[in-house]
Parts: C-alpha cells; structure tokens; sequence
C-alpha cells in the first residue's frame, strides 16, 4: 500500500466521476437509436422497462428484457466494452457476492448435496440468486444506457415535463453544475496537499487531514452559495422558477413510446 | 447502503417513495419558509458538498478506509430538514447521472440515508451537547456520536427492509422474488460493516469537521447548536426559538410516523401474546403446550374457563387476528390492520384537535 493511498485513492475517485461523466456526455452526443426519441420519451420508455424488470417473477421474460437493454446500448452506440465494464462486472462483483450464500441457505430441494461439509445447495437457492442478480444486471444496464445516451440537461426537462416540482429540478440541475467545481476545488487541494507531503503520515494525522479538507470545502461551499444567491438576485430572481421545456413530441417518438410501453408490459404479462 | 434497483418488491419501493415525498413535501415547505429565496441555491451547494465528500476517502484504523455520507455534518450544520434536502439531492444525483443507487429504490435510499439519518444525527448531537459551550470538547464527541448512530440507525432500517422481502414475497415454491436474506441474517450482516469501518468513517469526519469548524468557522455550528442565538447565515429547521413549543405535537407525529414502519415487524411474532389467549387457544392442544411454556411451566386450566367462554362472544371485531376476512395473505392483513388502526387513531386525535380549538371560542363568546 502506498503511503499516500488515501490520498492518492480519493484523487482516482474524482479522476473517475469525472471521466464517467464526460463519456456520458460523449455518448449522449453520438447519434444512435435512443438519441433521436425525445427525452421524455427515453425517460418514460426506459423507466417503463426497469419496472417491468422489477415486476417480472420468471427469470426468461428478465433475461428477454436485458437482451433488448443490449440491442437498444448497441444501437444507441453505446459502446458493449464499456458497458461490461461499468456495468455488468461491477454488478456481478458486488451482488454475485451478496447473492452467493443463499445458494445454500435458502431452504427447499437440495439440488447437490456434499455431506463431508453438510452444505446443500437448493433449487429455490439458486433461483433466487440468479433472479436476483439477472434483476440487479438489467436494471443497471437500463438506467447506465439512459444515462448514457442522454444529456443530463435532458433529462432534467424530462422530468419537469413529468410534473417533477420546478423547484427540485433546479437544485438538481445546480447540485450537478456546482458538483464539478467542487471535485475540482477538493482535488486541487488534495493535489497541493500532497505535492507538499515528505515523509509518511500516521493514520491520526490522515484523518485529520481529511477533516480539514472537507471543513475548508463546507466554507468554500456556504460562500459560494452566497455568491450564487447574489448573482441570481442581481438577474432578477424573486424566488419563482421557471424553466423551459421546448420539446415536441414527433412521429418516431410515438412509436417509441408506444414499443417501450408495449415491451414493458409484454415482459410483465409473460413474467407473472 | 445504496439498494439497489431490484433487491425491493414494487409495492416496498412505492411504500418508501410515498414516505420519502412526504418527507421532502415537508421539508421543502419549512426549509422555504425559513430561508426563502436563499433556499434553492443554499442546499443546491451544500447537496453538492455532500456528494463530494461522500468520495473522500477517511483512513481507518487498522491501515483502511471507509466512505461516510456526510449526513452528521449536514445535520449539524443545516439542522434536519436541510439535510433531508441536500442529501437526497446528492443521492437522486448519483442514481440519475452516475448510476449509484437504484431509481425505483431512491425512494427507500433516501429515506434510510436522508430522513432517518437526519433525524438520528441531529437528535442525538442535540442530546449529547445539550447546552455545552460551542467550542467545548463535549461537541465535538457529540457530532462523532451522532455521525456514528445515525449511520447505524440508516443501515439498521436499510436491513429490516431487506429482511422483510423474503417473508412477504415469495413465489409457490418458497423462492424469495427479490433480497433473499430473512431479517436474522440480513441485519448482522448490514450491521457489521456498519458498526465498524462505515460508522467509523462518518463519526471521524463528523467529529474533525466539528473541530475544524470550532477554530476556522464556528458561525456555522451556531444554527443547531440549541443556544440562545443571533441571527445566522445557516438557519435551520429547529433554530426558531418559539417552535419549541408548538413543535412538540409536530415532533410527536413524527414519531407515530416512524414507529408505524415498524408495524411489519409484528409479522415476524410467532404464537400468541402472553394473557391475550382465546377459548380456542386454551383447547388447542398445540397452543396449549406454548401456554404452557411460556407461564413457566404452568398448565393451563382444562376447560376454557366459564367467563372467557361467555364474554368470547360478546364483540366480534372487523379484522379478527388482525387480519380482515377478504383479505388471504395474512401478511398483506396484518399491515392494513395496523395502518388502519393508527389512522382511526389519527382521525381520532384531529377530531379532538379540532373540537379543542372551537370549545375555547364558544366559551369565550358566550
């Protein structure tokens, strides 16, 4: 381990979230099946498709919905490498582990039974595990292609055109712009901090030292909301939010809508 | 902590969303009554913070690190409805734009992580620092409490909601349809790790920001510190000094609210409640060996005593065994039972609240 680790690993993070967010960004701008529907459309159809995996009981009708998740990551040009990455390993990793020990202590028909370890492991316990992570893995790869493929602006109006309150989707909207400055402004100080470290620090002095960050960044915060707060006063904000939702819904759109929809409660009806 | 999508069933999911916009309904409310037009921009950034230090990595003992969420900060600094606010925030932003978390289980994320740990952190830093001096030592250790408990609290409800799954839906088989853990496997597993390296995390930030904050910022602890107080640049949820006597009730219902979540845990009682036997449970032979075992090893009597058997008859209730006759899962019954009961309760209370405000007046016109 490195005797920087925690500081070096928190820098990775921030390198992370904001790589992610600029390959969102990317992908969003490629043209591809999911990129010419409206917005809302996408949100609807593709929130409509991660219900129907959550109310499907038969693993084949979740495993139909997943090979459709992929067909629409491909066509959206979604890259599948990426995706596995991202998605279906880090889930498969995390869930497989979860899900791992009901194999064998989910009562029901032992399936293989070893007696030298008295362990058995059940019909039942190997359903559930696999509809739990089959559920976990599609679900994932939905919400990632949607996030992929759409601008985060987008999804926003979507989600005001949905009757979301207009004051939630604003501080939604500025958490998201502020979150990046705030990672660049932790990151500079973590980049300055270590550029200044000689010597190995004890795990006190660690801690220490990431309490302070965060309360520099808490400061750093309030003043910035205050600067915030007197830069929409002086624009003439009195309180009221009013935002633009110019999307109009076209012919192709429909058709999505109505594939969406219609996949979704397919899945449910053939999953009960 | 973060479920996600697909370790809940649809109804829990929608349950939880239902809990979480009441929570954010009134949260909003206050926190704009309190803050006005400052409201947006001000938890905009402070949800931003929360999201960042969410990635910070807090060394551990032992050579690890642990993640903290950030919630005994915001509700040190921002009091309980701010927090609930900028959490959730951070938390909808995860799920939405980097795909942490579930979306049909952001409703449950955010009420585990934003509302009840909220409420633990800001109540138990209240409890602990009580009327201590702002930059006395006894608050910080107040802030590592709270920190430590809340987070616990959020992964102790995180764990029933999980443990419950198994139990309630399940297929003809006995297959669990969603999280596969009963509640006696799912809680020590969601509490171990939380009881030590999460815990851990967030009670070591919470305490360092707290004594950070009482040399460089102390302004910001002013807002829940529960002192006599000037007017502050955070004004938080609990700061108004005249609240205090009308957000008792207010407090109260809360309570009711959350203890109503726990009404699923009587599912999980097996046999009957000791002294509550029926004539038919005293000539059961079965439940009259858990009678027995359960009075010390006392027989019970070999006849159903006269008096029992006759005033048995007397009332029959809707929902006898708290579950109504239409209703076939005993489970689903025993549920719209008690949210039946609690709301008779507090259609009840209102009624009363509401002939209490009008009595006075009649009184005082006549």
């Amino acid at each position: 381990m490195s005797r920087h680790s925690f500081l070096e690993s928190t820098l990775k993070g921030f390198t992370r979230a904001v790589s992610k967010a600029l390959q969102s960004e990317h992908a969003a701008s490629q043209p591809g099946l999911l990129q010419q529907l409206d917005p809302r459309v996408r949100v609807i159809g593709i929130l409509a498709l991660v219900m129907a995996v959550i109310l499907c009981r038969r693993l084949e009708a979740i495993a139909a919905i997943l090979l459709i998740a992929i067909g629409i990551a491909a066509a959206s040009r979604v890259r599948l490498a990426s995706l596995a990455i991202r998605v279906w390993l880090v889930v498969l990793g995390f869930s497989g582990v979860i899900a791992l020990p009901a194999l064998f202590i989910t009562p029901g028909e032992p399936l293989v039974t070893s007696p030298a370890l008295h362990l058995s492991i059940t019909v039942q316990g190997v359903r559930t595990a696999v509809l739990l992570v089959l559920r976990v893995e599609t679900a994932a790869t939905l919400t990632t292609v949607l996030v992929l493929s759409t601008a985060w602006t987008h999804i926003l109006k979507a989600l005001r055109s949905l009757h979301l309150p207009a004051e939630i989707v604003t501080m939604l909207a500025m958490t998201h712009r502020y979150v990046f400055l705030l990672i660049e402004t932790a990151n500079q100080m973590f980049e300055s901090r270590q550029s200044r470290t000689v010597g190995v620090l004890s795990g006190s002095e660690q801690r220490k030292m990431a309490a302070r960050t965060a309360g520099v960044l808490l400061s750093k915060s309030i003043e910035l909301s205050q600067e915030v707060y007197l830069a929409m006063l002086s624009r003439g904000f009195r309180g009221e939010v009013r935002l633009l939702t110019d999307f109009r819904l076209k012919a192709r759109d429909y058709v999505g809508l109505t594939a969406f929809l219609f996949t979704g409660g397919l899945a449910v009806w053939m999953g009960r | 902590m973060h479920i996600p999508d697909g370790y809940l069933s649809p109804s829990t999911c929608a349950t939880f969303y239902l809990f979480a916009a009441t929570g954010w309904y009134a949260a909003l409310k206050r926190i704009k009554q309190l803050l006005a037009t400052r409201a947006i921009p001000l938890i905009s950034v402070f949800a931003a913070f929360c999201f960042v230090v969410m990635m910070f990595n807090v060394p551990l003992p032992g050579g690890t690190t642990g993640h903290a969420v950030g919630v005994g900060v915001a509700a040190i600094v921002l009091g309980p409805w701010g927090s609930i606010l900028a959490i959730s925030i951070a938390l909808a932003i995860q799920a939405l734009f980097f795909g942490d978390g579930g979306i049909t289980t952001l409703g449950a994320n955010c009420f585990n992580m934003a509302m009840v740990g909220s409420f633990t952190a800001y109540i138990v830093y209240r409890m602990i620092a009580a009327n201590s001096d702002l930059k006395s030592r006894r608050r910080v250790l107040a802030a590592a409490v709270a920190g430590y408990v809340a987070i616990n609290a959020s992964a102790l409800v995180t764990a029933v909601e999980l443990g419950i799954q198994p139990m309630l839906f399940h297929d003809a088989s006995g297959t669990p349809l969603y999280a596969p853990y009963p509640l006696h496997v799912a809680i020590p597993a969601m509490m171990i790790g939380h009881l030590t390296f999460a815990g851990l995390a967030e009670a070591a930030i919470s305490a360092g920001m707290v004594s950070y904050l009482q040399r460089a910022d102390l302004g910001l602890l002013r807002g829940v510190s529960g002192l006599a107080q000037t007017p502050t640049p955070i004004v938080t949820g609990a700061s108004a000094a005249g609240a205090s006597a009308e957000s008792s009730p207010r407090q109260l219902w809360w309570v009711v609210a959350f203890l109503m979540l726990f009404t699923p845990l009587g599912i999980l009682a097996a046999g009957s409640a000791w002294g509550e036997w029926s004539s038919a449970d005293l000539t059961n032979p079965h439940t009259r060996k858990q009678i027995e075992s359960a009075s010390g090893n006392h027989a019970p009597p070999s006849s159903v005593p006269v008096g029992i058997e006759k005033l048995s008859t007397l009332w029959t209730a809707p929902f006898p065994g708290y579950a109504p006759r239409f209703i076939k899962s005993p489970a689903f019954g025993y549920l719209l039972s008690a949210m039946f009961g609690v709301g008779l309760l507090v259609l009840g209370s209102l009624v009363a609240r509401v002939a209490g405000r009008k009595w006075p007046t009649r009184n005082l016109g006549s």
